[in-house]
């Protein structure tokens, strides 16, 4: 009984090993072509700096505009 | 632990020995191929026969990990933190607890906006599922479950449905009217079926599909009107606890994060694994991607977030202090990714400087864990849903 469980769970194992070196090639392969960390950390940084101005919760917004924020008392006019 | 059994994802003629049974979707040499588990068994033990033993095979994997470490290592030059010194600091942040939403009767699990920017739909452990205009603290439907610890719910981009799942190992679509007497719970309707706990759940980029994630360690694509599956992704060795859609309008990958510690990027329509991150130390709680779709953020039980960057394949920040000793389970970034909002189970937020790798600002406020951090839509906020029963709107 458990000596059939034993292979089937073996194979398994065989084959989650065959997949994962798979990938490991691949990546292998693909380290060769990859940019430097300096460049795409300097592109985050880019992407954060351009839209730093729209973003709401980074730069504050003021009572009449955020629509959370408490108003001040109507007037009826 | 989890459970494994779902496996066969269609049915047709095997491409070895062409006869029609149920096809496991495997990669041999990086192609696709669909094998009848006959084919799978013999071939595997094949494979053992030709004089690679067991142990070989986890040689061979443990060879190639270390020789990728090492490439890795060549091409890593600076941190992230480094290159971004001649940023700016932030100046202090004011943002304050603006609206807090009281209504459930037990814990807080999810909540997702809504893309009108004002609606949020949130899901508790009492089995309500509740739809909240923000602004005015009304609650606009109420839809209760037959099962408790509805651990995932979801805004549809459209604003007419949501969808919520859970120990109920399914995940539904209630479809949301303007009618207040209609009963809601009559027309939900089981899109998704998993053979454990559902733990997340996305729309795409219409209505009309679900991307979910489960306990059975699967995640998987469905068709909303048909319930059909359209695809699985198998690859995570334990349960799969979180996953996020990349934001381009024309993306096609995901990433999801469990409990085997690691993060994988996936392809949706071939179903492959693409990318794979293992360097949190505990089960991964949350992952989000940037805005910018070129990197994402990870909340793990080790107290840590990173920060991995999908080109250059490795992880380039990690957002820690000695005196956050508890697990993260949910981040968010702000509309510009400069802020990475991650709730805490010490009943904190804490906001980091993503570039800087410095913490900003604590938020306080929840008198439990907090389980899920949004920011709305246009970024005008941030939702949070907490364990003391309550959600809160920060700006």
């Amino acid at each position: 009984m458990s000596g059939s469980a034993n292979v089937v769970a073996m194979k398994k194992v065989v084959q989650q090993l065959r997949l994962e070196a798979g990938i490991n090639r691949v990546k292998l392969a693909s380290t060769i072509s990859q940019p430097q960390v300096s460049q795409a950390a300097a592109d985050l940084q880019q992407f954060c700096l351009q839209n730093a101005q729209q973003d709401p919760l980074l730069t504050g917004m003021s009572s009449s505009n955020n629509p959370f924020r408490p108003q001040k008392v109507c007037s009826f006019l | 632990m989890c459970d494994q059994t779902f496996m066969a994802a269609t049915f047709g003629p095997c491409d070895s020995c062409s006869k029609p049974s149920p096809l496991m979707n495997i990669y041999i040499k990086n192609e696709a191929t669909n094998y009848c588990s006959l084919c799978v068994e013999m071939m595997a033990c094949q494979g053992l026969q030709k004089g690679e033993t067991l142990e070989s095979l986890k040689r061979e994997s443990e060879t190639l990990k270390k020789k990728l470490e090492e490439e890795r290592n060549k091409l890593n030059d600076v941190e992230l933190h480094q290159v971004a010194e001649k940023v700016e600091v932030l100046s202090a942040l004011s943002i304050k607890t603006r609206r807090v939403l009281k209504g459930h009767g037990n814990k807080v699990l999810c909540m997702d906006w809504c893309k009108d920017k004002r609606r949020m739909v949130s899901s508790s452990q009492d089995g309500k599922v509740i739809v909240w205009d923000a602004f005015t603290l009304n609650k606009e439907h109420g839809v209760p479950l037959p099962c408790t610890w509805v651990l995932a719910c979801a805004y549809a981009p459209s604003g007419c449905a949501i969808a919520c799942g859970g120990l109920d190992n399914k995940c539904s679509v209630i479809p949301l009217s303007l009618d207040k007497n209609e009963n809601l719970a009559a027309k939900k309707k089981s899109v998704a079926m998993h053979t454990n706990y559902v733990s997340g759940c996305s729309f795409t980029n219409s209505d009309m599909q679900l991307l979910t994630s489960s306990g059975d360690g699967t995640c998987a694509l469905w068709d909303v009107e048909s319930g059909q599956l359209l695809q699985s992704f198998h690859g995570h060795t334990a349960d799969v606890l979180s996953l996020d859609l990349a934001p381009s309008e024309t993306g096609n990958t995901f990433v999801s994060g469990g409990c085997d510690m690691k993060a994988n990027v996936w392809d949706m329509r071939s179903g492959q694994n693409i990318q794979s991150f293992e360097s949190h130390e505990s089960d991964i709680n949350c992952v989000k991607y940037y805005p910018s779709g070129d990197a994402f953020a990870s909340a793990s039980d080790d107290a840590t977030c990173r920060f991995y960057d999908l080109r250059a394949d490795r992880e380039v920040a990690v957002y820690q202090k000695d005196s956050i000793i508890f697990g993260a389970s949910t981040c968010d970034f702000s509309l510009s990714g400069r802020l990475l909002f991650a709730g805490y189970n010490d009943y904190t937020i804490n906001v980091w400087d993503v570039l800087k790798g410095t913490r900003a600002t604590i938020l306080f406020g929840h008198e439990n864990r907090v389980s899920r951090v949004r920011v709305s839509p246009d970024g005008t906020a941030l939702g949070s849903a907490s364990w003391d029963s309550t959600l809160r709107v920060w700006a």
